[in-house]
């Protein structure tokens, strides 16, 4: 029982993690239909810039986490600008070699720029792991719940309630129709691309204290973020959050009743499973065309 | 005709370079070659991408490996044995994967190739974990060990020639045919009576054997072989090469693999920026050449030089 309470717990946090980066990629499936390979390399840019703004540049908390989340955000605005607004033919393999394109230049970049090494830091706040019930829980993990919660909840806001979250909807729902209304669709899909690689920094930035973090981190995190998207229901911003801690539950589990080095396949199996089954995912209403 | 000149410039190529260190380097060629030839089937003509190839490259080293190594069979008799099992697992995996289209494709030949490399790391007891397999013995032809680097050129430009051929008579087919109207509209090419799926995973399964032919040769050629060679860059690796080279283009193939092996080797600061650079070079070729350097140049020579007849045809 204490040992499952603790895998339970170890499985929300990362699960939390998979859910911002499963957001990531659900907002810009949203409002582009595009699937960016490169997700997984926002989330090591925002781990690695904040260990360099918080750790070594010793700039306060809730400053390096903005610089780091703006930052990264830029780098995806532009990736749209440069690379994706300018395919000729918006063939989805041309997109797909784009992103990964984009995903090995930012990954070669930053092995340059902080080199082949793996960074720890400490967590958000000094406070001791509490006890429940002989199960220990860390205050990071509560830190990144919390945070996660109110990520979901501004997303629900933006897109139920302002102006511009419902212009991106109906961008999403039909791109000429929104146009004929007067919605710049090209700035809605450059935003859409901020906030999504926004969403992968916030990931990587909440992630960086409970792991180590090095330029090769990125294509795992980005694709169990997919899994969790797929998990859920590609499109559903809850679907994500389910998918998310879904996977970081079940990995937890496998991990302590089975061995640790099948951790990282358990994300790829469910993945396929997914892929063939219910491609529209356990929360996913619309009928996808995947097939 | 272009083929008996291709020979011929193999059996050039292996009379006049002695120097080992470019034998070895133009035998690399030809395996990466064998790799593009593989996935270009798959990517260019069918249109079906893969970020998962490596998987299928490792599946076919290992498989001699474990056999030689482990069991001491002789790799002649674990060529047919890592071939059938490639197909195999291909085929296995095609059914289910080959239903997903565009980016849900990706993701999943990618999540494979994931796998893959994770079982080849985590699988120690057979496959020697992260350290590798070691003494993985030559090829042997009677009692005459393959050893000699231009011997080993020869096998492996051999089965190069006979994969261009494989190809080319199949580009040239019905099949190939077909492949290509499934490049440009799945339903349409149903709609003419192409059995889409059966096709698509047929040439998953050639593009999938020819990287398992291409791991062996690889295997039997450096003796040791470990996760590393096998991981997700090797998978974009052979992506890059089929890109560059141009989709759809079987010599095109031959270009990617060389320029790919070539340019590491040309410029030795290159180690640190190999990946941005590949990064750089998918993307510029994407953006602006999505044909690939062997068509897009030409088109571009076509289209300035008739620029240029039109200005001075109308002054």
């Amino acid at each position: 029982m204490q040992e499952l309470l603790q895998y339970f717990f170890s499985g929300i946090t990362s699960g939390a993690v998979y859910a911002v980066i499963a957001l990531g990629f659900t907002m810009l499936f949203n409002s582009t239909g595009l699937i960016n390979f490169a997700q997984g390399e926002f989330v090591m840019l925002g781990a690695l810039s904040l260990i360099t703004l918080w750790r070594d540049f010793k700039l306060p908390l809730p400053l390096a986490f903005c610089l780091a989340v703006v930052g990264v955000a830029m780098v995806g605005i532009l990736l749209e600008r440069l690379a994706i607004r300018s395919v000729r033919k918006p063939h989805p393999i041309v997109l797909v070699i784009i992103t990964v394109g984009a995903s090995i230049l930012l990954r070669g970049v930053a092995m340059l720029h902080w080199g082949k090494d793996a960074y720890s830091v400490r967590s958000f706040s000094r406070h001791p792991p509490i006890e429940i019930a002989g199960a220990t829980l860390l205050p990071q993990s509560l830190w990144i719940l919390a945070i996660v919660l109110l990520i979901v909840a501004g997303l629900q806001f933006f897109y139920r309630r302002t102006l511009t979250g419902k212009a991106m909807q109906a961008c999403s729902i039909n791109r000429k129709a929104a146009s004929l209304l007067g919605i710049g669709s090209e700035s809605m899909v450059l935003l859409a691309f901020g906030v999504s690689a926004a969403m992968g920094a916030v990931g990587g930035v909440l992630i960086a204290p409970i792991t180590m973090s090095g330029y090769d981190m990125g294509t795992l995190l980005g694709l169990k973020g997919f899994c969790a998207a797929m998990l859920g229901g590609l499109g559903s911003s809850w679907g994500a959050v389910v998918g998310g801690l879904l996977l970081g539950i079940l990995e937890s589990l496998g991990v302590g009743f089975f061995s640790s080095s099948l951790k990282d396949a358990i994300a790829f199996l469910l993945l396929l499973l997914i892929l063939y089954v219910r491609p529209s995912g356990l929360l996913g209403v619309k009928a996808v065309h995947r097939f | 005709m272009k083929f008996l000149l291709f020979a011929g410039a193999i059996l050039v190529g292996g009379v006049l370079v002695k120097n080992p260190y470019h034998l070895q380097l133009l035998t690399f060629i030809g395996i990466y070659t064998l790799l593009a030839l593989g996935l270009n089937m798959l990517m260019g003509y069918a249109g079906q991408i893969s970020l998962g190839h490596a998987a299928f490259f490792g599946l076919g080293a290992y498989t001699t490996a474990v056999l030689t190594v482990h069991y001491g069979w002789s790799p002649w008799m674990s060529l047919p044995v890592a071939l059938l099992l490639t197909a195999c697992v291909s085929f296995l995996v095609a059914l289910p994967m080959l239903k997903l289209h565009g980016f849900y494709l990706g993701m999943g030949t990618l999540g494979f190739g994931m796998i893959g490399y994770i079982l080849f790391r985590g699988w120690a007891r057979v496959t020697g974990g992260d350290s590798g397999l070691v003494g993985i013995p030559p090829l042997s032809v009677g009692s005459m060990e393959l050893t000699s680097k231009t011997a080993y050129y020869f096998l492996v430009w051999f089965c190069v020639t006979v994969g261009f051929i494989v190809c080319e008579r199949i580009v040239g087919s019905r099949m190939g045919r077909a492949l290509r109207a499934i490049h440009d509209s799945e339903q349409a090419a149903g709609a003419m009576g192409v059995d889409t799926s059966r096709i698509k995973v047929n040439v998953f399964v050639l593009s999938a054997v020819f990287s398992a032919l291409a791991g062996f040769l690889y295997a039997h050629m450096v003796t040791f072989i470990s996760p590393s060679s096998f991981d997700f860059l090797v998978s974009v690796r052979m992506v890059t090469m089929v890109v560059i080279g141009g989709m759809a283009s079987i010599w095109g193939s031959l270009l990617g693999a060389s320029l790919l092996t070539l340019l590491p080797e040309w410029l030795h600061v290159f180690v640190d920026y190999e990946m941005m650079v590949y990064g750089l070079v998918l993307m510029v070729v994407m953006i602006f050449l999505p044909q690939g350097l062997t068509r897009g140049l030409m088109d571009a020579y076509e289209r300035s030089r008739s620029r240029y007849r039109n200005r001075h045809a109308n002054p």
